[in-house]
């Protein structure tokens, strides 16, 4: 169960090589996860992270998941929740593509939506489903300050994560109620092996700094969390440009 | 999304998100309103996989009447007050009664409940599973010694008289619900000659003058509590107001006064206006807090004796302000509360001057001294020094505070109460509550499929 801080005592990471899942999951671990699933494509890498997190105290365990297969999502996830309540699900998954080669190559850029998109939105469904029926839980989502603007260098991205920023808000709303806690999260440029050899963007983050948010935010029950939060009236103000001015922003 | 579709005959259930008085971490529950005992019969038989526990009138601090996914039983339906020996001095009575109803009806006759919270909003039920503690822990114990039975209805559907001393029953009071629902008591009650009482007031001027003069005069007192200001600093660390009291009686009210012609008189409660809903999450802060406490503080007069009050406003004076929960701010608080033994006073004194050091805009700050401990496996009470505070759960960093309190306590050989605790780490629970296991093996004997669930119970591994 989560306490009174909203801190769980047990988590599923989806994308359990996540840097970002990994440096939330190290602080949870620290107040009060004890039962960590780490979920990912089988690799040397999701097994290190499995380590890493055993190190500091948890009881840790691998599940293979794909975020590029939905038919299995219900059958790999359902085998987790059966073991017991999983009191926060961390939605994780998801890449960034390269923005100059994906416009050439169409399917490249359709695997990037299909893992952002429609990987979350069976994901998602799934776990909220069995949060549902659990009568608690959190399901936070990791979505990107991208999806609430794009941008000439980052739109098929940009357009994965909206769609995703999207779900997740309905999905929170239809949640609404049931004990279920839906946040979405929307970090800024993080500065991970995700963006190695990418220009760095104004307000960059790390993912410590967003797993602090998340922890905060699963304190005070929020529905959204911008990271850093100055992001948020930044991205507002932009987000009401016009579009002949925005285009023109070295952004 | 309320799914209110169930037949004539059934109970009422609604399904409801719930939180306890401390307002934190809500989860969903169908909950059940028995209206008889049939139907609280049927409601445990048919609460399905994720089991169902006993709620009253929601004054649990936490989360132990509340059963994410499950079924949570709203006992407050069952509230018959079945037999009242007015020449012996008990009643029988269903578990869904208040003890505000009850001191409705009996002080009239001459009688009080023999302990009290500083609510009367909670159930009998509430007040055995919780084994409640009053200002007179002192001279009197806990609630539970003064239930010489009850009845209580297991996870098997059937329907138990267990009697006080009994295993069943020590596990039952202080159990939080967990060994089965609790439908009927008998209650021992308390003689009383007026509705009033007679009440000392004194100020402390730090922590170790309140803990001499609770020490050198609480025996001769039937109530007594302390209120800590929190916030005060350096020498002034610890001083509060001590507060104590005892039935009056009769020739303690004036001649001819309107008090006398009506002694055991039951004044209709005034009541403020409720607390709003919305209440920003800044209004506790530690300069508001500050001022209220430095005010609190000087009103009290240093020493004063013999002052008649009316039992409400000696007892709960926070009853006047419904909703008083509301004004932490949307986030809620936590309550903590934890009993260290005698000879561990520099423990206490640690902990209040971290506290103290840390500035917890705390107003409701209150230290009592227990008297001996309570049979109950998980009762709270042991022989010593308790302390309680209420802190808004917005605090930067309390989680790890309260972390490093709760160690402090447990290597003192203390506990926490879980009737208040919404947070501690179950690892720590064994070391608190000795007898833990003994009340697991009792469990696991009674209810073998875990019926009986709550969040607390999930949260804890009780």
């Amino acid at each position: 169960m989560k306490d009174a801080f909203g801190l769980p005592q047990s988590l599923l990471v989806l994308g359990g090589t996540s840097e970002i899942a990994l440096a939330a999951a190290r602080r949870l671990i620290v107040r009060r996860t004890r039962a960590v699933w780490l979920a990912g494509r089988p690799s040397p890498a999701l097994e290190e992270a499995a380590d890493g997190l055993r190190a500091r105290g948890a009881e840790v365990h691998t599940v293979a998941f794909d975020a590029l297969d939905p038919e299995s999502h219900e059958t790999v996830l359902g085998k987790v929740f059966a073991e017991g309540d999983i009191d926060m699900v961390l939605l994780a998954f998801g890449i960034l593509g390269n923005q100059a080669h994906d416009e050439r190559e169409p399917v490249s850029a359709v695997r990037v939506a299909r893992t952002n998109y429609t990987g979350a939105v069976s994901a998602g469904l799934v776990s909220a489903r069995a949060l549902q029926a659990q009568g608690h839980g959190s399901l936070v989502v990791l979505s990107s300050v991208a999806a609430e603007r794009p941008r000439r260098a980052n739109f098929i991205y940009a357009s994965s994560k909206a769609g995703l920023d999207t779900f997740a808000q309905g999905l929170g709303d239809a949640l609404h109620g049931t004990g279920v806690h839906v946040m979405v999260v929307r970090p800024g440029f993080v500065r991970s092996k995700m963006t190695t050899g990418l220009e760095q963007a104004p307000l960059a983050t790390t993912p410590e700094a967003v797993a602090t948010a998340i922890e905060l935010g699963l304190r005070r029950r929020s529905e959204t969390v911008w990271v850093p939060g100055t992001l948020r009236l930044v991205t507002t103000a932009l987000r009401h440009l016009p579009r002949a001015v925005f285009r023109r922003l070295p952004v | 999304m309320p799914a209110d579709a169930a037949p004539d005959t059934a109970p009422r259930t609604i399904t409801a998100s719930l939180t306890g008085w401390g307002r934190t971490a809500p989860t969903t529950a169908r909950v059940i309103r028995p209206r008889t005992y049939r139907e609280a019969v049927a409601a445990v038989r048919d609460c399905g996989a994720r089991g169902g526990i006993a709620r009253g009138l929601g004054r649990a601090y936490g989360d132990a009447a509340q059963n994410a996914g499950g079924a949570v039983f709203d006992m407050t339906g069952l509230d018959r007050v079945h037999a009242i020996d007015v020449a012996g001095g008990t009643v029988l009575c269903d578990a869904g009664v208040s003890l505000r109803r009850l001191m409705e009806v009996l002080l009239p006759l001459g009688w009080f409940v023999p302990v009290t919270p500083g609510t009367r909003h909670v159930t009998v039920g509430g007040a055995i599973g919780a084994d409640i503690h009053g200002k007179n822990h002192h001279v009197a114990g806990a609630f539970a010694r003064h239930v010489p039975s009850l009845e209580l209805l297991t996870a098997d559907g059937g329907i138990h008289t267990v009697g006080q001393g009994t295993p069943l029953f020590d596990a039952t009071a202080g159990g939080m619900g967990l060994t089965g629902v609790i439908l009927t008591a008998t209650l021992r009650l308390r003689p009383v000659e007026t509705s009033w009482m007679l009440v000392d007031t004194e100020r402390a001027d730090d922590l170790d003058d309140l803990m001499a003069r609770l020490t050198a005069a609480d025996h001769r007192h039937r109530y007594s509590v302390a209120w800590i200001d929190l916030l005060a600093r350096g020498a002034a660390t610890g001083r509060a107001v001590l507060t104590r009291g005892d039935h009056a009686p009769l020739d303690a009210l004036g001649e001819g006064t309107r008090a006398r012609r009506d002694p055991l008189g039951v004044r209709p409660t005034t009541r403020l206006p409720p607390a709003p809903d919305l209440v920003p999450d800044g209004l506790l802060s530690r300069r508001t807090v500050g001022l209220f406490n430095e005010l609190w503080f000087r009103r009290a007069p240093r020493a004063r004796t013999g002052r008649l009050q009316r039992l409400s406003a000696f007892f709960h004076p926070l009853d006047g302000v419904p909703h008083w929960n509301r004004i932490y701010g949307r986030g809620g608080f936590v309550q903590y509360q934890f009993v260290v033994g005698h000879g561990q006073e520099e423990t206490l004194r640690r902990i209040v001057r971290r506290v103290a050091a840390r500035r917890c805009p705390s107003f409701l700050a209150v230290l009592k001294r227990f008297g001996d401990a309570d049979p109950g496996r998980l009762s709270f009470p042991v022989p010593g020094w308790t302390p309680a505070l209420d802190i808004p759960v917005g605090l930067p960093g309390l989680a790890a505070f309260l972390d490093e309190l709760d160690e402090e306590v447990a290597a003192a050989g203390g506990r926490v109460h879980l009737a208040k605790d919404s947070r501690l780490r179950p690892d720590l629970l064994a070391a608190m509550y000795p007898r833990l296991a003994d009340f697991r093996a009792l469990r696991a004997e009674l209810d073998p499929r875990g019926v009986f669930t709550s969040d607390l119970s999930r949260r804890l591994g009780l």
